[in-house]
């Protein structure tokens, strides 16, 4: 049993800092600051979500398991907030987003 | 009154989840920090509706979560395979459109909430206009009246 739950922890554990490392992969290909925002979104969600997740069987059921499980609302909760905050502040210092084609968007700043 | 006290209660219970110890100072410590900082945030009208929203808070963790939690994976895992695919197919627009929800703690769910998914960015964030980047054209068109949309202004609605 125990060598069960260590086993799906290390798979998670390894997967999250796959996921980590793909952020950051897409971090360095995208083209411009908005789109690099997106890359890095994965390293917020899945990777963390999966350290996290792995991190938890590991501990069971104690206090660690809680602060674990704190520690995965705040960053569920602040990260959309800090990356809303940054995408606003780009757009009223008018950098402009890389886009696929004119055609279709606003001619917002 | 029976919001601040589930605050008060809330806060309690994080002060003696984070402690770990039940000496009795530390406990007394404990209610007498949270009794001051329910105080202050009323002296603040910090705990409203907004600032401590219990009226949904069960509906959304129980219903709402594990479907925004499928839809997380679903899209983290999209981009995943464009950041990797060697041709890196992305096609980032700028989509505009009018929001259902009619209160501010919905309209904030709902930016989040697209923040929150992989591929999708609330730029801007008002009663009647999303400003919204996404990483590809295919995300961006499902955003205007989206399942999403639909499930927070039901969420409001209770």
């Amino acid at each position: 049993m125990s060598t069960l739950v260590e086993l799906i922890s290390a798979i998670s554990l390894l997967l999250g800092a796959l996921f980590c490392c793909v952020g950051g992969i897409g971090l360095i290909r995208m083209p411009d600051f908005y789109t690099r925002m997106h890359a890095a979104s994965i390293t917020e969600t899945l990777g963390v979500g999966l350290i996290l997740f792995g991190l938890l069987l590991l501990a069971g059921w104690t206090l660690v398991a809680v602060k674990l499980l704190m520690v995965g609302a705040l960053v569920f909760f602040v990260s959309p907030t800090a990356s809303h905050a940054l995408a606003r502040a780009a757009m009223t210092c008018r950098l402009k987003p890389v886009l696929a084609d004119a055609g279709e968007t606003t001619s917002k700043p | 009154m029976a919001r601040q006290f589930s605050f008060l209660l809330s806060l309690i219970a994080f002060w003696l989840l984070l402690s770990g110890m039940f000496t009795p100072f530390l406990i007394a410590a404990g209610i007498g920090s949270a009794i001051v900082i329910v105080l202050l945030s009323r002296r603040m009208d910090l705990a409203d509706h907004e600032g401590h929203p219990v009226h949904l808070a069960w509906v959304a963790v129980l219903s709402y979560w594990p479907w925004l939690f499928k839809e997380i994976i679903k899209s983290a895992w999209d981009v995943t395979r464009r950041v990797l695919h060697p041709a890196l197919p992305i096609s980032p627009v700028l989509v505009e459109f009018r929001p259902t929800q009619t209160t501010d703690v919905g309209l904030v769910i709902h930016a989040n909430s697209i923040t929150l998914t992989p591929g999708t960015i609330s730029v801007e964030v008002g009663p009647d206009r999303f400003l919204v980047h996404a990483l590809t054209r295919e995300a961006g068109a499902g955003l205007a009246g989206s399942e999403m949309d639909r499930r927070c202004t039901a969420l409001e609605g209770n």
